[in-house]
């Protein structure tokens, strides 16, 4: 089985300071009356510049361990254990093809293979233009209907390799 | 207590323990992992599965995680079930999976948790021969190296580093088989205890940097029982040598002190007794220049200097043992015999002493400490000045989390289950000092003031306690206020604790603290009542009754005494430079000291000193216990030519040449014994370990492990001829793997080590520091062989209350001419591990410190330079805004390059002139 291409830190891409936005400081802020502990406001902190930036920086991790009054390393703790907080740069669109057991039965490799070699990157990757980042993803809940795969916060079911390229096109 | 059995025997234990902790104690081997004394279980490694039954006739029975288990009565387990031993090898084997095959090259090989683990499992052979998973390792500083492939994800380091020790900079990253145990960023690890690690940590992945660049395996040092000079608390360490160098030095448990962990200071500031630049020959001053000479040269020129002068005086110093310096008192005359702290130290000392020996309540201890359920720490920084002890208190306020688990009738060693109740709970702690301290994340309440006010609110809430205690008259309302508050909480404590010192450089502070203490007592409660002194032995110099310092120098500059001998000591620490050069411009100084000082440079005979790792000695800790430390290795060994021996002998050698007795060969126990014979106040230091005649089975104790190597070759540059080992006619150990090396097996018998003679941690199948559960009474509790040291006086309970009744004027705030304080500092204050070069890459910058409205009315920004007048000397600070620091006070690290040494705590005034 081969790995994913580990991203070289000197690849990522230039970007401007992380600056956190008013919007998201406030909505951090409130998350934050809601819990009893700073430290449990600390995942929807990430969605919130996540959503924002589409991928969470070193400068953001700082910024909402700031805002909560927690560490760093516990902010950093939670947004590495979810594998859906991004802490590399992303494209523009996300595609997560369901590597889980049920997919793999309906054709999961030839579908992974298919979107590799069409987008010319593999699990990790990005493609040059930043449009598309392919990552594997667990289960999806919908084994009767697969392979699955979730493109965005869309869900696609049923897909083989030859549709690829039609399903790509509606996410410029 | 309970009935348990365990593999068809019937054993008594403590039902409040778990079955792992309980079995350990007894003295069996289960294999385990994420679980430590001190930190408690988890249940995460499942590394210590046994087989639990349902009763007596139970054959099937089912796996159990025995750290997460009641050792209840009616207990049926086995160790040793088929399934039970299969299950464990799997466990390792799963663990071994991603752990590379390095030990040859691992730093931890030989003393290595994982390695005892895996052989004690039985999983010998790795059957898993894919792809390992890899990582990149941080930059952590100069103490600890990362090495985080061989991590087995047990998350002792993350529990010790952030919940044990409060450190913020740690964390765990990632998930499932690939988290990351580090920092956010690299960088220098900064919390104080971080040392730890390195023995926390069951692999190599945390690893002593220091030990790194002269690497050696634990069975190949030569180690003694040691004692820690870098502060006041006496933690007990095992210094470990090889090749006549000091290598590392580890925590020895003593289950009343330090028990598993020490700070960086202790364990990295080592350094100073390798230094290239130490007097290690006599020198004699020719031309105005020290220049080498014989042993017998310098005696011939002491023997007539001593002979010829009509007024010798002597200089003892804190951080020389109770031998070293009564030997000079013995040389010298008890008349002409000087403290060696500075004067401002000298009355601390003695307040401090006053107050614990003929007080109504003495010290508590380290261990102690931990149990206390609300602190009033007055004045002292103690993470700065004595750390170890903040650890201690830490403990004291996590232990809210006991009470809560108790609520939920959860085991006191539920590890998870308490942190998830305690969060950020703590016991309350007050703590008051001039400026933010390292302790201030967990108090309820802190009070930054000068001291007198420290005081006042101290005094008061003495006063609030016990009615009887004096009022302060003049508080503000807010004081009042808090003073109750604080009162009130101490009342409502089961075990409350006083905790200050001579940190502050304030008597009243201590006297304020005593009266709290005090207060306490009278109204029945159990008070922990601790003060930090400033050095390892201050305690037991001030109980010499020595005159002060002050006195000694002004008979050198005006004539009237004209030899001076100053043992272990930097006279330049203790006194303005001025007041000292006048002084030893006058006198004939003969100086034995193992650094090389600015004292040593106006010597007329330099005689080289042993530091604490070369001989032998016996230091007072802060709570007055006398504690024996002993020569790890005999320098002479290796190198003939050095001539460094402790300074006690040296002083009488040099009694025995003014005498011409010829009685030239004093040891130890002469020495100690007749210390203990003249100064009465010392007649328990005889039995603060045993003596040099003591045998174990007819041995003595061995001081290097039975698998030490290379002793026929490591002396071959000199000779290919091996020289019998160096004989000890000082103590009941050997310099040699030949010795008794065992642990003993129960309470009484002959073959029980004392623990002031265990010099390593190492039972058989236990090469780790973990096998100091082998020589415990139970797991995490005291040494069998009794935990070392003996108190030299115990609690005055006969003594009647009789309160400070001196209050101290407010502090009146003069932002012209702003009071200095010194800010102690773990790494820099302390003259000794500063000059070890990892401590010395650690200590800060000068700079001075004030807070926002000084710097605005000054027009300073932070970093602006500013010239700063103390003692007559003009310093270009760098400006650090501070708004801890109260109005009318400016602080500078102490320690600090270019920060002249004013003694800690000490203060003057000053005058802030326009920018430089």
């Amino acid at each position: 089985m081969s790995t994913a291409d580990p991203v070289k830190l000197k690849d990522l891409p230039k970007v401007a300071p992380f600056v956190l936005h008013p919007d998201d400081r406030a909505a951090i802020v409130h998350e934050k009356t809601l819990y009893d502990y700073p430290r449990a406001a600390v995942i929807e902190a990430l969605k919130i510049v996540q959503a924002r930036h589409g991928w969470v920086c070193d400068a953001a991790v700082t910024a909402i361990a700031d805002v909560l009054g927690v560490t760093a390393a516990d902010v950093d703790g939670v947004a590495t254990f979810y594998n859906l907080i991004f802490r590399q740069p992303v494209g523009r669109h996300v595609i997560k093809i369901c590597d889980s057991i049920g997919c793999f039965l309906t054709g999961y490799e030839a579908l992974r293979a298919a979107f590799e070699k069409h987008l010319g990157i593999r699990y990790g990757g990005t493609t040059p233009d930043n449009r598309f980042t392919l990552l594997p993803v667990v289960c999806l809940g919908a084994c009767d209907r697969g392979p699955v795969i979730m493109i965005d916060d869309d869900t696609h079911f049923n897909v083989g390799p030859d549709g690829i390229v039609a399903l790509l096109e509606r996410y410029a | 207590m309970a009935t348990i059995h365990v593999d068809g025997k019937e054993y008594e234990v403590d039902g409040s323990d778990n079955l792992l902790h309980a079995c350990l104690s007894l003295g069996l081997n289960i294999p385990y992992f994420c679980w430590h004394p001190a930190l408690g279980s988890v249940g995460a490694c499942r590394q210590c599965a046994v087989k639990q039954f349902k009763d007596a006739d139970d054959t099937r029975g089912r796996l159990v995680m025995s750290c997460l288990t009641s050792a209840t009565t009616g207990t049926y387990i086995s160790i040793t079930d088929p399934e039970a031993v299969a299950f464990r090898a799997s466990v390792d084997e799963f663990l071994m999976a991603n752990h590379p095959h390095d030990c040859p090259v691992c730093e931890e090989g030989g003393h290595c948790h994982l390695q005892d683990m895996t052989v004690m499992t039985g999983h010998s052979l790795r059957r898993y021969h894919f792809t390992k998973r890899t990582h990149l390792n941080q930059d952590l500083g100069p103490f600890i190296n990362h090495e985080m492939n061989r991590c087995i994800a047990c998350y002792r380091c993350d529990r010790f580093y952030r919940e044990y020790a409060g450190g913020t900079d740690f964390g765990v990253f990632g998930a499932h088989d690939n988290v990351y145990f580090g920092r956010p960023t690299p960088g220098t690890l900064e919390n104080e205890f971080s040392g730890n690690l390195t023995e926390v940590c069951p692999t190599g992945v945390f690893t002593d940097k220091t030990h790194s660049e002269r690497y050696v395996r634990k069975w190949d040092m030569q180690y003694a029982p040691s004692v820690c000079m870098h502060c006041s608390l006496g933690c007990n360490v095992s210094p470990g040598e090889r090749y006549g160098e000091i290598r590392r030095i580890e925590n020895r448990y003593n289950g009343t002190i330090n028990h598993y962990f020490l700070c960086d200071r202790g364990r990295f500031g080592y350094g100073y007794t390798n230094r290239k630049d130490r007097p290690r020959v006599a020198f004699i001053a020719q031309d105005g220049k020290l220049a080498q000479a014989s042993t017998e040269d310098a005696r011939a020129r002491l023997g007539g200097l001593l002979r010829g002068a009509k007024h010798v005086v002597g200089i003892g110093s804190p951080r020389a043992s109770l031998e070293s310096n009564f030997a000079l008192r013995e040389l010298v005359g008890a008349e002409n015999f000087f403290d060696g702290h500075s004067d401002a130290e000298h009355v601390l000392v003695a307040q401090a002493i006053a107050i614990l020996r003929d007080g109504p309540v003495a010290s508590t201890t380290l261990k102690a400490l931990e149990s206390g359920d609300a602190a009033l720490v007055l004045g002292e920084d103690v993470m700065q000045t004595a750390p170890r002890a903040a650890l201690s208190l830490r403990q004291a306020a996590r232990g809210l989390g006991q009470k809560l688990l108790a609520q939920q009738k959860l085991q006191h060693w539920q590890a998870g289950a308490l942190e998830n109740l305690a969060q950020d709970h703590y016991n309350p702690i007050f703590v008051t000092a001039t400026h933010a301290t390292r302790l201030d994340p967990i108090a309820t309440e802190t009070c930054r003031a000068a001291v007198e006010d420290q005081a006042r609110l101290g005094l008061a809430v003495a006063h609030f306690i016990d009615p009887a205690a004096p009022a302060v008259a003049g508080l503000d309302a807010a004081t009042e206020a808090r003073a109750q508050r604080i009162a009130e909480c101490l009342l409502a404590a089961e075990r409350p604790l006083v905790v200050s010192g001579t940190g502050a450089g304030s008597a009243e502070i201590l006297q304020a603290a005593a009266n709290v203490a005090w207060a306490l007592h009278a109204r029945g409660k159990t008070v922990g009542f601790f003060l930090a002194f400033p050095e390892a032995n201050s305690f037991g110099l001030g109980l010499m009754d020595a005159r002060p310092l002050g006195e000694a120098l002004d008979a050198l500059a005006n004539g009237a005494a004209e030899v001076a001998i100053v043992v272990e000591n930097d006279l330049f620490r203790r006194a303005p430079t001025a007041r000292v050069e006048a002084a030893l411009d006058k006198a004939r100084l003969v100086v034995v000291d193992h650094q090389d000082t600015p004292t040593t440079r106006h010597a007329e005979v330099l005689l080289p000193a042993a530091t604490v790792f070369e001989g032998d000695g016996t230091v007072v800790n802060n709570e007055g216990r006398a504690q024996r430390y002993f020569q790890v290795f005999d320098t002479a060994y290796y190198h003939p030519d050095i001539a460094t021996t402790e300074s006690w002998r040296w002083l009488r050698r040099l009694l025995s040449d003014v005498r011409g007795d010829g009685h030239d060969a004093s040891t130890f126990d002469e020495v100690s014994s007749a210390c203990a014979a003249v100064l009465p106040q010392f007649t328990a230091i005889t039995k603060a370990a045993p003596q040099a005649k003591f045998r174990i089975l007819g041995l003595k104790a061995a001081r290097t492990p039975h698998r030490y190597s290379g002793r026929t070759a490591m002396r071959a540059n000199l000779s290919v001829h091996e020289p019998r080992a160096s004989q000890d006619a000082d103590s009941p150990l050997a310099f040699s793997m030949e010795g008794f090396n065992g642990t003993g097996t129960d309470n009484t018998p002959a073959d029980q080590r004392p623990g002031a003679l265990v010099s390593y941690a190492w039972a058989p199948g236990w090469n780790s520091p973990q096998a100091w559960n082998k020589f415990q009474d139970e797991v995490g509790g005291h040494l069998r062989g009794g935990d070392p040291g003996v108190h030299l006086f115990t609690a005055n309970t006969q003594a009647s209350t009789t309160y400070f009744t001196h209050i101290p004027a407010a502090f009146v705030v003069d932002n012209t001419t702003p009071r200095v304080v010194a800010l102690p500092q773990i790494f820099g204050s302390e003259l000794l591990s500063s000059r070890a070069e990892p401590v010395a890459s650690r200590i800060t910058e000068a700079y001075v410190a004030m807070n926002g409205t000084l710097a605005a009315t000054l027009s300073l920004a932070e970093h602006d330079s500013v010239a700063v007048t103390i003692a007559g000397s003009v310093l270009s600070l760098p400006v650090r805004i501070s708004d801890a620091l109260p109005d009318g006070i400016i602080g500078v690290p102490d320690g600090a390059p270019g920060i002249p040494r004013i003694a800690t705590g000490a203060q003057a005034t000053l005058k802030v002139g326009a920018a430089a």
